[in-house]
């Protein structure tokens, strides 16, 4: 088993895997957010327990984290040994004729994605940890008695050049995920018969779940 | 027509090499690309140039000998054919042409537009094989029925003529779908199943060890590739390292 | 010296089991201790150097190409015969052994024949158990499919690529013993002399490729492998860097060269479209199956179609002459490739040529595209079908077929070819001539074998579809590790031959000054120039059809281009590169001694047998009256050609042929 993951092959698995892991918690994440469009409270209580449970903040979260560092640490690796694999560069390449613009500049949509979670994490995370683990509040209350949950989200979305960065980010994250979701399985050896299907599916989810995103940041940015 | 070609000269492996431009006129439409080859360095003995090295042998598309870099795409514009199978009709009068070697770390240049693969032979004797006598005393070759959808498949996958496209036109200079194909054709048949995990664990460390690029699934090599081998050899691959492992 | 060719006594369906009872073995830690140079990894070699070494021998291998897969037993189409009567149709190894020496018009030696037949139900088994992807049926058992105008279906097949997966079976067996450690590979090295020490093989000078540099490698054997010489007419189906170097080297070190004028041209090949062309692209006999050959009744019409004025399928029915069918009603397009070549040639050299060079008959597939239409619309329960639907079903059938075929041409020639009828021409394919051999395999000199294409072989003065694969496996697999083991087991007390001895330094010095000399040679005509020239003079005089003063003169004119080849020759770079023009220099030289030994045996053969035909010797009336005409009283024999100094001066060595199993007839197909 550990012979695997020194293999090339084994790595990419590995980051098929960690990817996999992003793909679900995206589409957690997301149906957490769309809450926000429906209901205020649904939202606020979703978001307090997501804040809160031990099992959640304590397991998932350093989870999480330590799926995406390790996905973009692979990430910069498989690039740094694939530039490697040619010193000399062609004179001239027509990449356009046989790949996909999105299967080539896998590390700048990457890169850009990355941009973007440190600025979510300047945005709601610090902001969160700070609140609940350095000033001890994990009440989620506003002073008013109400949960800040909802308060502060449509806060954020208030400025439109953040609002701007955003719709961005998730555009590469649509571009990324376009070439990344059906590259996924490839990689875990799924079957021809599977792919096609998985291969629509993936479409499907790289453009919606991004759009979803973005209409959840028009929509607060209009609405407040 | 008459056409401007770009072509890559490097004396030898470790001298520098650049693009030279040269002029060809008068070339007939239904010449092969490697004909006009042939008129460029006629033309350059007679005038006392060195001619172009570059690799081909059957002119058929089987041997896998050539290996061009035409138009920034491996074996050229046209889908399913190898550089010797090309067409000058596929060109039109006036174009400029560039044609460099097949480029990877793990491919370097030997002269001109030469380049050395020996490292797929590496990757094959590091179990690219079915370890049996050929001594002649093995059972009745009707002994082992296989059904015909899986000899053709393996057919299909065994294909595969090495040229090293696949490599060349990889933005990550990535020997997946190479080795893919030959440790589908064994895995495919039941003669192959009894080396099956040594055999794709070693030719997967050994195409590792030669420093190709690692996949990350663009597809160029499947659409470049001349024999229509297809990226279901990766998956199947990939499943058979997973499964040596596991 | 006598021709001695060593065959067993005994019954021939006991030769050679008596022979491999009788033979010296090496035992397996002598083995250790012996090497073994294999020059050409192609079928025959690749086979040979796998088994050798699998045997213990320490194997040096080298083929030109990058890698042994790609020597040209790759481009092999059709397929291999062996006599497994998978098919219950009646075959044997008695069969395919009479099927061979028949096919061969008489010109094979039995005792070899019936070897070959025997071992080839083995190549199969071994083939597919080293994972070679044969075509199978249904019911998941071996497909077989009949080949080259004979009557049983013994040829296995592996789609249109017969050739290409049994090298990489070989090929794959050679890994194994390379990654062993057994087998020293060289590739991209060109073997340029063999080097004899007391009169017996020991070695020889290769060439590196890549570096240029000249390399002395010893062993206790020297196997030659290196394929056919087809290339001595400059156009052929074989590969650019074919050629006969490594044979014409030891011939002129004393190995007899036999029967060089025996030459297969193919019928179904790709014409030549122009002076550019570098070579010819042969497709697959069985389109004869459903193609019908013709060319244009009145000159006016050919001519209108060399123009563009007219296309050829307006050219109504009775305008045409299916020239096979009119002149061998019982066998029509399916006469076998030399008939179907020299019929061709016949035409065109009349003037009825189809395309712009002249040399072009049609291959027409209108007939079959109907027939199969009609057929379909039968199964299919189709009323009253239209014209359209009828071609659209036939065309699918015709696709199911030759599908990869048609896609070939219409690649090459960009014409479309279920709409147009084909245009085929012949080209030169397969040398049946070659290197002397006993039973053993040896040549005349001791310790040098040959093995596959090069040597003059099994199939006489004709080759038979799908046998060369055959041939060049049994050679490998199953009959050299037996014959090579009774010579060496002599040498296993000589030691390591050292390569620092007179001999050497001998060889060495020639192999280097012919290289100093085309390096420095400041003449004005690149080598193709020279090459093209050849194989214009062995085409015309050489070629499909011969005559006494076609051949005197060919020889003339050989020389006359050798000379001046030697005088003017360009050969630009150094010789310390990669230089592929001081390759094919080299290579080219020898093609021009050994096109004037191939005029010469021509001219000997004062009769038609086979691939060769003697316009001098034809039947001169009755039904057969212009047909080929064998000479059994004067000719049966093997015309083996010791070398002297000139081609001219050679020596011819004859081989009686004795015919004890099989009763001599002449070919009919009328
Ligand atoms: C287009 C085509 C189709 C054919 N189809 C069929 C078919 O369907 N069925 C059939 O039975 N036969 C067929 N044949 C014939 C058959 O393929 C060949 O006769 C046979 O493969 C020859 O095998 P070989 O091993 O003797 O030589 P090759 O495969 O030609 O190998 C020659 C080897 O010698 C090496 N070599 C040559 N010179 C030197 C040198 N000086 N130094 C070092 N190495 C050297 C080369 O590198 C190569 O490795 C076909 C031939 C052609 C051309
Ligand atoms: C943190 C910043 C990120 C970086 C730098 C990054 C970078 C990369 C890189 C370089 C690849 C490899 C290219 C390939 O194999 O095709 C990749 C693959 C992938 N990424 Fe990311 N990525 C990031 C974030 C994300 C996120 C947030 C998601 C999803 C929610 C994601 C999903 C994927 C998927 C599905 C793949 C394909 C995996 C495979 O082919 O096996 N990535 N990423
Ligand atoms: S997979 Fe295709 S492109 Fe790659 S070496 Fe084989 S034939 Fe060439
Ligand atoms: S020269 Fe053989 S494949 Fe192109």
């Amino acid at each position: 088993m550990s012979g695997l993951f020194k293999s090339s092959i084994g790595r990419k698995v590995a980051m098929a895997l960690s990817a996999i892991f992003l793909m679900i918690f995206l589409l957690q994440h997301f149906a957490i957010n769309i809450l926000s469009v429906f209901s205020a409270d649904r939202f606020n209580d979703v978001s307090h327990f997501m804040g809160t449970n031990f099992f959640v903040q304590f397991l998932l979260q350093p989870v999480l984290i330590f799926g995406v560092v390790f996905h973009f640490v692979m990430g910069f690796m498989l690039e740094i040994r694939n530039r490697n694999a040619r010193t000399i560069s062609y004179a001239k390449n027509n990449g356009s004729a046989n790949t996909t613009w999105m299967s080539r500049n896998m590390i700048w949509s990457g890169l850009a994605i990355l941009a973007f979670i440190v600025l979510h994490f300047i945005d709601f995370w610090i902001p969160e940890i700070n609140t609940k683990y350095i000033q001890g509040d994990v009440s989620g209350l506003l002073p008013d008695g109400n949960f800040r949950y909802f308060e502060e989200l449509q806060h954020k979305f208030e400025n439109p050049i953040r609002v701007g960065a955003y719709v961005v980010a998730f555009v590469f994250l649509a571009l990324h995920l376009l070439h990344g979701f059906a590259s996924t399985f490839q990689s875990m050896g799924a079957g021809s018969m599977r792919r096609a299907k998985l291969q629509a599916f993936g479409k499907a989810y790289a453009i919606i779940i991004p759009l979803g995103f973005i209409f959840i940041a028009l929509f607060h940015y209009f609405n407040h | 027509m008459n056409l401007t070609l770009k072509i890559w000269r490097q004396k030898d492996a470790k001298s520098k090499g650049k693009m030279v431009s040269y002029q060809v006129n008068d070339i007939s439409e239904h010449m092969s690309f490697l004909e006009m080859m042939d008129v460029l360095n006629e033309q350059l003995i007679n005038e006392g140039q060195e001619p172009i090295a570059f690799d081909h042998d059957c002119r058929e598309g089987i041997c896998g000998m050539c290996s061009m870099y035409i138009n920034g795409e491996a074996h050229g514009p046209d889908r399913g054919v190898t550089t010797c199978q090309l067409h000058m009709r596929s060109f039109k009068d006036g174009d400029t042409i560039t044609i460099e070697p097949f480029r990877a770390k793990a491919f370097p240049v030997i002269k001109d537009l030469v380049v050395d693969r020996s490292a797929f032979e590496r990757i094959q004797q590091a179990g690219g094989f079915i370890s049996v006598n050929t001594s002649g005393n093995t059972q009745d070759a009707n002994a082992i029925p296989i059904s015909k959808h899986a000899a053709d498949e393996a057919m299909d996958s065994a294909t595969c003529i090495g040229c090293g496209a696949c490599v060349a036109s990889c933005k990550n200079a990535s020997a997946m779908l190479f080795v893919g194909a030959k440790v589908s054709q064994y895995a495919l048949l039941p003669q192959g199943q009894i080396e099956a995990t040594d055999r794709v664990k070693n030719m997967v460390a050994q195409m590792d060890l030669e420093g190709f690029g690692n996949c990350t699934n663009t597809g160029a090599c499947e659409v470049e590739c001349p024999k229509g081998i297809s990226l279901e050899n990766i998956a199947r691959m990939n499943r058979e390292l997973m499964k040596a492992n596991l | 010296m006598s021709l001695n060719s060593k065959i067993p006594q005994g019954p021939i369906k006991d030769k050679w089991t008596n022979y491999k009872n009788s033979i010296n073995l090496v035992n397996p830690a002598n083995k250790r201790s012996l090497d073994i140079i294999v020059v050409g990894t192609g079928l025959a070699g690749g086979s040979a150097a796998a088994t050798l070494a699998e045997l213990g021998y320490n194997v040096k291998a080298f083929c030109y190409q990058d890698s042994p897969r790609r020597a040209h037993s790759i481009a092999a189409q059709g397929g291999i015969n062996a006599a497994k009567n998978y098919q219950g149709d009646g075959d044997s190894i008695y069969r395919l052994f009479y099927d061979t020496v028949k096919g061969g018009d008489y010109r094979s030696r039995e005792a070899n024949v019936y070897r070959l037949a025997e071992v080839s139900a083995n190549i199969i088994d071994q083939c597919v158990a080293q994972g070679v992807p044969f075509a199978r049926d249904y019911g998941g058992l071996l497909d077989n499919r009949s080949f080259g105008g004979v009557l049983v279906s013994r040829t296995f097949y592996a789609k249109g690529q017969t050739g290409q997966q049994l090298l990489l079976g070989a090929y794959s067996a050679m890994n194994r013993q390379i990654a062993r450690g057994k087998i020293e590979m060289h590739n991209r090295h060109e073997m340029l002399d063999v080097v004899k020490i007391d009169g017996k093989a020991r070695g020889i000078i290769a060439r590196n490729l890549v570096t240029g540099e000249i390399e002395r490698h010893s062993a206790h054997a020297v196997v030659i492998a290196s394929g056919g010489y087809g290339n001595v007419y400059f156009l052929s189906t074989n590969a650019m860097g074919s050629n006969a170097t490594a044979a014409w080297k030891v011939h002129k070190k004393g190995a007899y060269f036999a029967n060089p004028c025996y030459t297969q041209i193919h019928p179904t090949c790709i014409p030549r479209s122009g002076d550019y062309q570098s070579k010819l692209t042969l497709m697959s006999e069985s389109l004869r199956n459903d193609g019908r050959i013709w060319v244009p009744k009145n000159i006016e019409d050919v001519k209108a179609i060399r123009e563009g004025k007219l296309k050829p399928v307006d050219i109504p029915e009775e305008n045409r002459d299916y020239y096979l069918e009119r002149r061998y009603p019982a066998f029509g397009n399916l006469v076998p490739r030399d008939v179907a070549s020299r019929a061709a040639k016949e035409r065109c050299d009349a003037g009825y040529g189809v395309n712009a060079t002249g040399e072009a008959v049609f291959l027409d597939f209108k007939s079959a595209i109907e027939r199969y239409g009609n057929e379909q619309a039968k199964i299919h329960n189709i009323k009253n079908p239209s014209k359209a639907k009828i071609t659209e079903l036939g065309a699918a059938v015709i696709k199911e077929k030759y599908g990869n075929l048609f896609q070939m041409y219409e690649k090459i020639v960009d014409q479309d070819p279920y709409k147009t009828p084909m245009m085929i021409y012949p080209a030169t394919h397969y040398t049946m001539g070659g290197l002397w051999v006993d039973y053993n395999l040896m040549t005349t000199v001791p310790g040098l074998y040959c093995i596959g294409e090069a040597n003059f072989s099994d199939h006489g003065a004709n080759r038979l579809g799908a046998s060369a694969l055959m041939q060049g496996l049994a050679d490998g697999y199953f009959v050299l590790p037996y014959t090579i083991g009774d010579y060496l087991s002599n040498d296993i007390r000589t030691g390591k031959i050292p390569t620092d001895t007179p001999e050497f330094d001998e060889a060495e010095k020639e192999v280097k000054e012919r290289i100093n000399f085309f390096i420095n040679n400041n003449g004005s005509h690149s080598v193709d120039h020279f090459h093209k020239r050849l194989g214009k003079v062995m085409w015309d005089k050489v070629g499909m059809a011969r005559n006494a003063k076609g051949l005197t003169e060919a020889m003339a004119e050989i020389k006359a281009i050798r000379e001046e080849f030697w005088k003017d020759v360009k050969v630009p770079g150094t010789a310390n590169e990669m230089n592929p023009e001081l390759e094919k220099a080299g290579r080219v030289a020898d093609f021009l001694e050994l096109g004037e030994l191939f005029a010469k045996d021509a001219l000997m053969r004062n009769e038609s047998c086979g691939g060769h035909f003697r316009e001098e010797s034809v039947e001169l009336e009755g039904e057969q009256k212009g047909e080929a005409k064998r000479n059994d009283k004067d000719f049966a024999f093997v015309a083996a050609w010791e070398y002297k100094g000139e081609p001219a001066d050679a020596v011819l060595h004859k081989e009686e042929l004795k015919f004890e199993n099989i009763e001599l007839k002449q070919r009919s197909y009328k």
